[in-house]
Protein backbone atom coordinates (compact mmCIF):
# COMPACT_ATOMS: atom_id res chain seq x y z
CA UNK A 1 0.00 0.00 0.00
CA UNK A 2 1.17 3.49 -0.82
CA UNK A 3 2.25 5.13 2.41
CA UNK A 4 2.00 8.71 3.61
CA UNK A 5 5.36 10.43 3.62
CA UNK A 6 6.97 12.30 6.48
CA UNK A 7 9.49 14.78 5.21
CA UNK A 8 12.22 16.45 7.21
CA UNK A 9 12.89 20.02 6.18
CA UNK A 10 16.13 21.89 6.70
CA UNK A 11 15.93 25.66 6.39
CA UNK A 12 19.42 26.77 5.51
CA UNK A 13 21.01 30.18 5.70
CA UNK A 14 24.65 30.77 4.90
CA UNK A 15 25.36 27.04 4.99
CA UNK A 16 23.76 26.44 8.42
CA UNK A 17 20.38 25.01 9.36
CA UNK A 18 18.22 27.62 11.06
CA UNK A 19 14.72 27.61 12.40
CA UNK A 20 12.25 30.48 12.37
CA UNK A 21 8.84 31.00 13.89
CA UNK A 22 6.29 32.48 11.51
CA UNK A 23 9.14 33.34 9.16
CA UNK A 24 11.18 35.34 11.72
CA UNK A 25 13.24 34.72 14.93
CA UNK A 26 16.05 32.65 13.49
CA UNK A 27 18.02 30.20 15.64
CA UNK A 28 20.96 27.99 14.64
CA UNK A 29 20.18 24.27 14.52
CA UNK A 30 23.31 22.77 12.99
CA UNK A 31 25.05 21.44 9.89
CA UNK A 32 22.77 20.55 6.94
CA UNK A 33 24.62 17.44 5.75
CA UNK A 34 24.89 16.03 9.24
CA UNK A 35 21.22 16.68 10.00
CA UNK A 36 19.99 15.33 6.63
CA UNK A 37 21.80 12.06 7.20
CA UNK A 38 20.61 11.84 10.78
CA UNK A 39 17.01 12.33 9.59
CA UNK A 40 17.36 9.73 6.83
CA UNK A 41 18.73 7.21 9.31
CA UNK A 42 15.98 8.20 11.70
CA UNK A 43 13.29 7.23 9.21
CA UNK A 44 12.45 10.43 7.33
CA UNK A 45 10.96 9.49 3.94
CA UNK A 46 12.46 12.49 2.20
CA UNK A 47 14.71 15.42 2.87
CA UNK A 48 13.98 18.98 1.79
CA UNK A 49 16.63 21.68 1.98
CA UNK A 50 15.41 25.25 1.60
CA UNK A 51 17.87 28.08 1.17
CA UNK A 52 15.84 30.74 2.93
CA UNK A 53 18.00 33.70 2.07
CA UNK A 54 18.90 32.60 -1.44
CA UNK A 55 21.05 35.58 -2.23
CA UNK A 56 23.04 35.66 -5.43
CA UNK A 57 26.33 35.68 -3.49
CA UNK A 58 25.21 32.65 -1.52
CA UNK A 59 24.73 30.34 -4.54
CA UNK A 60 28.20 28.86 -4.37
CA UNK A 61 27.78 28.06 -0.69
CA UNK A 62 24.40 26.49 -1.39
CA UNK A 63 25.66 24.24 -4.19
CA UNK A 64 28.53 23.13 -1.98
CA UNK A 65 26.04 22.38 0.80
CA UNK A 66 23.77 20.45 -1.59
CA UNK A 67 26.71 18.42 -2.82
CA UNK A 68 27.84 17.56 0.69
CA UNK A 69 24.30 16.72 1.79
CA UNK A 70 23.52 14.51 -1.25
CA UNK A 71 26.64 12.41 -0.69
CA UNK A 72 25.52 8.99 0.53
CA UNK A 73 21.90 10.12 0.93
CA UNK A 74 19.61 7.48 -0.60
CA UNK A 75 16.18 8.94 -0.04
CA UNK A 76 14.59 11.60 -2.25
CA UNK A 77 16.26 14.97 -1.80
CA UNK A 78 14.63 18.29 -2.73
CA UNK A 79 16.32 21.67 -2.87
CA UNK A 80 14.59 25.04 -2.99
CA UNK A 81 15.42 28.71 -2.75
CA UNK A 82 16.55 31.13 -5.40
CA UNK A 83 15.96 28.84 -8.39
CA UNK A 84 14.94 31.26 -11.13
CA UNK A 85 15.87 29.47 -14.34
CA UNK A 86 16.42 26.06 -15.88
CA UNK A 87 20.15 26.71 -15.49
CA UNK A 88 19.77 27.32 -11.75
CA UNK A 89 17.80 24.08 -11.53
CA UNK A 90 20.39 22.18 -13.55
CA UNK A 91 23.18 23.27 -11.20
CA UNK A 92 21.19 22.01 -8.21
CA UNK A 93 20.39 18.68 -9.92
CA UNK A 94 24.03 18.23 -10.86
CA UNK A 95 24.98 18.86 -7.25
CA UNK A 96 22.79 15.89 -6.32
CA UNK A 97 19.19 17.04 -5.81
CA UNK A 98 16.35 14.86 -7.10
CA UNK A 99 13.71 17.58 -7.13
CA UNK A 100 13.67 21.34 -6.99
CA UNK A 101 11.15 23.47 -5.18
CA UNK A 102 10.23 26.77 -6.79
CA UNK A 103 8.12 29.49 -5.25
CA UNK A 104 8.45 33.23 -6.03
CA UNK A 105 10.10 32.51 -9.37
CA UNK A 106 7.14 30.38 -10.49
CA UNK A 107 4.74 33.20 -9.63
CA UNK A 108 6.92 35.70 -11.47
CA UNK A 109 7.18 33.48 -14.54
CA UNK A 110 4.86 30.43 -14.46
CA UNK A 111 6.44 29.05 -17.65
CA UNK A 112 9.43 28.07 -15.50
CA UNK A 113 7.44 25.11 -14.13
CA UNK A 114 7.08 23.55 -17.57
CA UNK A 115 10.59 24.46 -18.62
CA UNK A 116 12.21 22.58 -15.75
CA UNK A 117 9.78 19.68 -16.26
CA UNK A 118 10.66 19.46 -19.93
CA UNK A 119 14.34 18.86 -19.13
CA UNK A 120 14.12 16.91 -15.88
CA UNK A 121 10.61 15.45 -15.77
CA UNK A 122 7.52 16.77 -14.01
CA UNK A 123 8.29 14.62 -10.95
CA UNK A 124 11.33 16.81 -10.32
CA UNK A 125 9.38 20.06 -9.96
CA UNK A 126 7.69 20.98 -6.70
CA UNK A 127 5.76 24.22 -6.63
CA UNK A 128 5.87 25.66 -3.13
CA UNK A 129 2.98 27.84 -2.05
CA UNK A 130 3.14 30.04 1.04
CA UNK A 131 -0.47 30.54 2.07
CA UNK A 132 -2.16 32.88 4.48
CA UNK A 133 -5.84 33.03 5.31
CA UNK A 134 -7.55 36.45 5.25
CA UNK A 135 -7.26 38.53 8.42
CA UNK A 136 -9.85 37.95 11.10
CA UNK A 137 -12.01 40.95 10.23
CA UNK A 138 -12.16 40.10 6.54
CA UNK A 139 -12.61 36.42 7.26
CA UNK A 140 -15.72 37.25 9.29
CA UNK A 141 -17.35 38.92 6.31
CA UNK A 142 -16.28 36.18 3.94
CA UNK A 143 -18.40 33.16 3.26
CA UNK A 144 -15.29 31.11 2.51
CA UNK A 145 -12.13 32.20 4.38
CA UNK A 146 -10.32 28.98 3.43
CA UNK A 147 -11.06 29.47 -0.25
CA UNK A 148 -9.80 33.03 0.03
CA UNK A 149 -6.42 32.06 1.43
CA UNK A 150 -3.84 34.07 -0.48
CA UNK A 151 -0.44 33.23 -1.94
CA UNK A 152 2.52 35.16 -0.49
CA UNK A 153 6.03 35.37 -1.93
CA UNK A 154 9.50 36.63 -1.00
CA UNK A 155 9.74 34.59 2.15
CA UNK A 156 6.17 35.42 3.07
CA UNK A 157 6.66 39.18 2.90
CA UNK A 158 4.68 40.01 -0.25
CA UNK A 159 1.02 39.28 -0.99
CA UNK A 160 0.30 38.35 -4.60
CA UNK A 161 -3.47 38.73 -4.80
CA UNK A 162 -3.64 35.12 -6.04
CA UNK A 163 -5.98 32.63 -4.42
CA UNK A 164 -4.13 29.54 -3.17
CA UNK A 165 -6.64 27.18 -4.77
CA UNK A 166 -6.42 28.89 -8.16
CA UNK A 167 -2.64 28.93 -8.14
CA UNK A 168 -2.41 25.26 -7.13
CA UNK A 169 -4.66 24.30 -10.04
CA UNK A 170 -2.65 26.44 -12.44
CA UNK A 171 0.66 25.03 -11.18
CA UNK A 172 -0.63 21.51 -11.84
CA UNK A 173 -1.82 22.47 -15.32
CA UNK A 174 1.62 23.90 -16.05
CA UNK A 175 3.27 20.64 -15.13
CA UNK A 176 4.13 20.71 -11.43
CA UNK A 177 4.85 17.27 -9.99
CA UNK A 178 3.86 18.10 -6.42
CA UNK A 179 2.57 21.01 -4.35
CA UNK A 180 4.30 22.01 -1.14
CA UNK A 181 1.68 23.96 0.78
CA UNK A 182 2.92 25.97 3.75
CA UNK A 183 0.48 27.63 6.07
CA UNK A 184 2.15 30.83 7.22
CA UNK A 185 -0.49 31.17 9.91
CA UNK A 186 0.65 27.88 11.43
CA UNK A 187 4.36 27.95 10.61
CA UNK A 188 6.64 27.24 13.52
CA UNK A 189 4.02 27.45 16.29
CA UNK A 190 3.56 23.66 16.62
CA UNK A 191 -0.20 23.93 16.97
CA UNK A 192 -1.17 21.60 14.12
CA UNK A 193 -1.40 21.87 10.33
CA UNK A 194 -4.07 23.86 8.50
CA UNK A 195 -6.10 20.74 7.65
CA UNK A 196 -9.01 22.59 6.06
CA UNK A 197 -6.82 24.43 3.60
CA UNK A 198 -4.77 21.31 2.88
CA UNK A 199 -7.89 19.29 2.16
CA UNK A 200 -9.26 21.93 -0.21
CA UNK A 201 -6.01 22.03 -2.17
CA UNK A 202 -5.67 18.24 -2.17
CA UNK A 203 -9.18 17.86 -3.55
CA UNK A 204 -8.56 20.50 -6.21
CA UNK A 205 -5.51 18.79 -7.75
CA UNK A 206 -4.47 15.28 -8.80
CA UNK A 207 -0.80 15.68 -7.91
CA UNK A 208 0.48 14.99 -4.39
CA UNK A 209 0.14 17.73 -1.79
CA UNK A 210 2.77 18.11 0.91
CA UNK A 211 1.40 19.89 3.97
CA UNK A 212 3.72 22.15 5.91
CA UNK A 213 3.51 24.52 8.84
CA UNK A 214 2.34 23.70 12.33
CA UNK A 215 3.64 20.21 13.08
CA UNK A 216 3.97 19.74 16.81
CA UNK A 217 2.98 16.16 17.56
CA UNK A 218 2.24 12.76 15.99
CA UNK A 219 -1.47 13.54 16.32
CA UNK A 220 -1.02 16.57 14.09
CA UNK A 221 0.50 14.39 11.37
CA UNK A 222 -2.28 11.80 11.63
CA UNK A 223 -4.85 14.57 11.42
CA UNK A 224 -3.38 16.19 8.31
CA UNK A 225 -3.30 12.80 6.56
CA UNK A 226 -6.76 11.63 7.64
CA UNK A 227 -8.64 14.93 7.69
CA UNK A 228 -6.44 17.12 5.51
CA UNK A 229 -6.00 14.43 2.83
CA UNK A 230 -2.33 15.32 2.52
CA UNK A 231 -0.07 12.86 0.69
CA UNK A 232 2.95 13.94 2.67
CA UNK A 233 3.68 16.22 5.58
CA UNK A 234 6.77 18.23 6.25
CA UNK A 235 8.24 19.50 9.43
CA UNK A 236 11.47 20.98 10.65
CA UNK A 237 11.45 22.02 14.27
CA UNK A 238 9.86 18.85 15.60
CA UNK A 239 12.94 16.91 14.49
CA UNK A 240 15.62 19.29 15.68
CA UNK A 241 17.07 19.44 19.16
CA UNK A 242 16.47 15.69 19.54
CA UNK A 243 12.72 16.00 20.13
CA UNK A 244 12.05 12.68 18.39
CA UNK A 245 12.95 10.78 15.23
CA UNK A 246 10.76 9.77 12.31
CA UNK A 247 10.61 6.06 13.17
CA UNK A 248 9.17 6.91 16.58
CA UNK A 249 6.90 9.52 15.09
CA UNK A 250 5.70 7.16 12.36
CA UNK A 251 4.97 4.37 14.82
CA UNK A 252 2.57 6.75 16.54
CA UNK A 253 1.07 7.91 13.24
CA UNK A 254 0.61 4.27 12.18
CA UNK A 255 -1.17 3.54 15.47
CA UNK A 256 -3.65 6.27 14.52
CA UNK A 257 -4.52 4.30 11.37
CA UNK A 258 -2.28 5.94 8.76
CA UNK A 259 -0.16 3.74 6.46
CA UNK A 260 3.49 4.78 6.79
CA UNK A 261 6.85 3.25 5.95
CA UNK A 262 8.05 1.64 9.16
CA UNK A 263 11.52 0.36 9.80
CA UNK A 264 14.17 -0.05 12.37
CA UNK A 265 16.95 2.18 13.54
CA UNK A 266 20.19 1.42 11.79
CA UNK B 1 32.77 -1.29 -17.23
CA UNK B 2 29.20 -0.25 -16.48
CA UNK B 3 27.52 1.79 -19.19
CA UNK B 4 24.89 4.18 -17.83
CA UNK B 5 22.90 5.32 -20.83
CA UNK B 6 22.39 9.07 -21.10
CA UNK B 7 19.56 9.90 -23.47
CA UNK B 8 18.68 13.25 -21.94
CA UNK B 9 15.76 11.86 -19.96
CA UNK B 10 16.28 13.43 -16.59
CA UNK B 11 19.02 13.45 -14.11
CA UNK B 12 21.55 10.62 -13.85
CA UNK B 13 23.51 11.97 -10.90
CA UNK B 14 21.69 9.96 -8.23
CA UNK B 15 21.97 6.63 -10.07
CA UNK B 16 25.67 7.10 -10.70
CA UNK B 17 26.29 8.16 -7.10
CA UNK B 18 24.53 5.08 -5.76
CA UNK B 19 26.53 2.74 -8.02
CA UNK B 20 29.77 4.46 -6.97
CA UNK B 21 28.77 4.23 -3.31
CA UNK B 22 28.47 0.46 -3.79
CA UNK B 23 32.01 0.28 -5.10
CA UNK B 24 31.48 0.43 -8.88
CA UNK B 25 34.30 2.71 -9.98
CA UNK B 26 34.38 1.97 -13.70
CA UNK B 27 31.21 3.76 -14.79
CA UNK B 28 30.81 5.42 -18.17
CA UNK B 29 27.88 7.76 -18.72
CA UNK B 30 27.43 7.41 -22.43
CA UNK B 31 25.47 7.82 -25.65
CA UNK B 32 27.88 5.68 -27.65
CA UNK B 33 26.88 2.31 -29.11
CA UNK B 34 30.48 1.10 -28.95
CA UNK B 35 30.43 1.67 -25.16
CA UNK B 36 27.20 -0.30 -24.99
CA UNK B 37 28.71 -3.20 -26.90
CA UNK B 38 31.86 -3.40 -24.79
CA UNK B 39 30.09 -2.84 -21.44
CA UNK B 40 30.01 -5.57 -18.79
CA UNK B 41 26.70 -4.23 -17.56
CA UNK B 42 24.17 -1.75 -18.88
CA UNK B 43 21.95 0.55 -16.82
CA UNK B 44 19.15 2.43 -18.55
CA UNK B 45 17.70 5.03 -16.18
CA UNK B 46 15.04 7.46 -17.22
CA UNK B 47 12.34 9.66 -15.82
CA UNK B 48 9.74 11.70 -17.57
CA UNK B 49 7.99 11.00 -20.85
CA UNK B 50 8.16 7.70 -22.75
CA UNK B 51 8.67 9.80 -25.91
CA UNK B 52 12.21 10.52 -24.67
CA UNK B 53 13.17 6.91 -25.43
CA UNK B 54 12.83 7.83 -29.12
CA UNK B 55 16.35 9.23 -28.92
CA UNK B 56 17.66 5.74 -28.14
CA UNK B 57 16.72 4.87 -31.72
CA UNK B 58 17.95 8.15 -33.08
CA UNK B 59 21.33 7.61 -31.40
CA UNK B 60 21.59 4.07 -32.75
CA UNK B 61 21.54 2.64 -29.24
CA UNK B 62 18.53 0.35 -29.62
CA UNK B 63 20.29 -2.12 -31.88
CA UNK B 64 23.42 -1.98 -29.76
CA UNK B 65 21.43 -2.76 -26.60
CA UNK B 66 19.50 -5.51 -28.38
CA UNK B 67 22.80 -7.07 -29.44
CA UNK B 68 24.40 -6.70 -26.00
CA UNK B 69 21.38 -8.20 -24.27
CA UNK B 70 21.27 -11.12 -26.73
CA UNK B 71 24.95 -11.69 -25.94
CA UNK B 72 24.15 -12.01 -22.23
CA UNK B 73 25.17 -8.61 -20.86
CA UNK B 74 23.22 -7.92 -17.64
CA UNK B 75 20.80 -5.08 -18.27
CA UNK B 76 18.89 -3.00 -15.72
CA UNK B 77 16.16 -0.57 -16.75
CA UNK B 78 14.93 1.88 -14.14
CA UNK B 79 11.49 3.54 -14.24
CA UNK B 80 10.98 4.56 -17.91
CA UNK B 81 13.97 2.29 -18.56
CA UNK B 82 11.84 -0.66 -17.41
CA UNK B 83 8.86 0.48 -19.46
CA UNK B 84 11.03 0.65 -22.58
CA UNK B 85 11.67 -3.10 -22.29
CA UNK B 86 7.99 -3.70 -23.18
CA UNK B 87 6.36 -3.27 -26.58
CA UNK B 88 5.55 0.35 -25.92
CA UNK B 89 3.47 2.70 -23.85
CA UNK B 90 0.16 4.47 -24.38
CA UNK B 91 2.00 7.59 -23.21
CA UNK B 92 3.60 7.82 -26.65
CA UNK B 93 1.99 5.23 -28.97
CA UNK B 94 4.23 6.15 -31.91
CA UNK B 95 7.42 5.30 -29.96
CA UNK B 96 8.15 1.56 -29.93
CA UNK B 97 9.81 -0.12 -26.96
CA UNK B 98 12.41 -2.88 -27.20
CA UNK B 99 9.67 -5.52 -27.10
CA UNK B 100 11.70 -7.83 -24.89
CA UNK B 101 8.62 -8.31 -22.68
CA UNK B 102 5.07 -8.65 -23.94
CA UNK B 103 2.44 -6.01 -23.43
CA UNK B 104 2.20 -2.26 -23.33
CA UNK B 105 2.54 0.15 -20.43
CA UNK B 106 -0.65 1.95 -19.53
CA UNK B 107 -1.68 4.88 -17.38
CA UNK B 108 -3.08 4.27 -13.91
CA UNK B 109 -6.89 4.18 -14.02
CA UNK B 110 -8.71 7.32 -12.88
CA UNK B 111 -10.72 5.29 -10.37
CA UNK B 112 -10.14 1.96 -8.70
CA UNK B 113 -12.84 0.02 -6.85
CA UNK B 114 -15.09 3.10 -6.99
CA UNK B 115 -12.51 5.36 -5.39
CA UNK B 116 -10.65 8.16 -7.09
CA UNK B 117 -7.05 7.15 -7.76
CA UNK B 118 -4.51 9.95 -7.66
CA UNK B 119 -1.89 9.98 -10.36
CA UNK B 120 1.11 10.17 -10.45
CA UNK B 121 1.85 7.40 -7.95
CA UNK B 122 4.44 9.11 -5.75
CA UNK B 123 6.00 7.84 -2.58
CA UNK B 124 7.04 4.72 -0.72
CA UNK B 125 5.08 1.58 -1.51
CA UNK B 126 5.76 -2.04 -0.68
CA UNK B 127 6.89 -4.80 -3.04
CA UNK B 128 5.09 -8.12 -2.83
CA UNK B 129 5.03 -11.52 -4.56
CA UNK B 130 8.81 -11.54 -4.94
CA UNK B 131 9.75 -14.41 -7.23
CA UNK B 132 11.93 -16.85 -5.34
CA UNK B 133 14.29 -17.27 -8.31
CA UNK B 134 14.86 -13.53 -8.82
CA UNK B 135 18.55 -12.70 -8.75
CA UNK B 136 17.87 -8.97 -8.73
CA UNK B 137 15.69 -9.16 -5.63
CA UNK B 138 17.71 -11.76 -3.73
CA UNK B 139 17.63 -11.10 0.00
CA UNK B 140 14.77 -8.58 -0.22
CA UNK B 141 11.86 -9.29 2.07
CA UNK B 142 8.24 -9.22 1.01
CA UNK B 143 6.69 -5.92 2.05
CA UNK B 144 9.93 -3.94 1.81
CA UNK B 145 9.37 -0.31 0.89
CA UNK B 146 10.70 1.35 -2.23
CA UNK B 147 10.26 4.83 -3.71
CA UNK B 148 8.11 5.40 -6.79
CA UNK B 149 7.23 8.35 -8.98
CA UNK B 150 5.35 7.52 -12.20
CA UNK B 151 1.99 7.67 -13.97
CA UNK B 152 2.36 4.73 -16.38
CA UNK B 153 2.94 1.14 -15.35
CA UNK B 154 3.90 -2.17 -16.89
CA UNK B 155 1.46 -5.09 -17.06
CA UNK B 156 1.84 -8.31 -15.12
CA UNK B 157 3.27 -11.34 -16.90
CA UNK B 158 5.23 -14.50 -16.22
CA UNK B 159 8.40 -12.37 -16.21
CA UNK B 160 7.15 -10.17 -13.38
CA UNK B 161 9.61 -10.58 -10.51
CA UNK B 162 7.64 -8.57 -7.93
CA UNK B 163 4.43 -6.59 -7.77
CA UNK B 164 3.19 -3.44 -6.07
CA UNK B 165 -0.42 -2.54 -5.35
CA UNK B 166 -1.74 0.78 -6.56
CA UNK B 167 -4.98 0.73 -8.48
CA UNK B 168 -4.47 -3.05 -8.62
CA UNK B 169 -1.19 -4.91 -8.94
CA UNK B 170 1.45 -3.82 -11.43
CA UNK B 171 4.98 -4.93 -12.26
CA UNK B 172 7.39 -3.53 -9.66
CA UNK B 173 10.28 -5.55 -11.10
CA UNK B 174 10.70 -7.70 -14.18
CA UNK B 175 13.39 -10.27 -14.84
CA UNK B 176 14.16 -12.86 -17.49
CA UNK B 177 17.72 -14.13 -17.58
CA UNK B 178 20.04 -11.14 -17.89
CA UNK B 179 17.28 -8.63 -18.68
CA UNK B 180 15.90 -6.81 -15.65
CA UNK B 181 13.95 -3.73 -14.79
CA UNK B 182 12.52 -1.94 -11.79
CA UNK B 183 9.70 0.58 -11.85
CA UNK B 184 10.81 2.08 -8.55
CA UNK B 185 13.96 4.13 -7.98
CA UNK B 186 16.52 1.90 -6.26
CA UNK B 187 18.89 4.86 -5.95
CA UNK B 188 16.31 6.58 -3.73
CA UNK B 189 14.94 3.58 -1.86
CA UNK B 190 17.28 3.51 1.13
CA UNK B 191 18.73 0.10 2.15
CA UNK B 192 16.28 -1.90 0.05
CA UNK B 193 17.20 -0.02 -3.10
CA UNK B 194 20.91 -0.33 -2.41
CA UNK B 195 20.48 -4.09 -1.99
CA UNK B 196 18.85 -4.30 -5.44
CA UNK B 197 21.72 -2.38 -7.03
CA UNK B 198 24.24 -4.48 -5.13
CA UNK B 199 22.60 -7.64 -6.46
CA UNK B 200 22.82 -6.27 -10.00
CA UNK B 201 26.48 -5.32 -9.59
CA UNK B 202 27.24 -8.83 -8.32
CA UNK B 203 25.88 -10.52 -11.49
Amino acid sequence: MLTKRIIACLDVRGGRVVKGVQFVDIVDAGDPAELAHRHARGGADEIVLLDITATHEGRGTLLETVKRTAEGLFVPFTVGGGIRSVEDARAVFEAGADKVSINSSAIARPELIGEIGESFGAQAVIVAIDARRPEARRAKDSGDPVGEAEVFVSGGRKPTGLRVLDWAVEAEARGAGEILLTSMDRDGVRGGFDCELTRRVSEAVQIPVIASGGAGSAAHFAEVFLVGKADAALAASIFHFGVTDSWALKAEVAAAGVPVRLGSRK
Amino acid sequence: MIAVIDYKAGNLTSVVKALRFLGADDIVVTQSHTDVLRADKIVLPGVGHFRATQSLYDLGLTDAMREAVAGGTPFLGICVGLQWLYEGSTESPETPGLGCFDGKCERFPVTYEDNELKSPHVGWNSIEDIRADSRLLAGIEHGSFVYYTHSWRAPLSADTAATTMYGGAFTAAVERGNVMGVQFHPEKSAETGLQVLKNFLAL
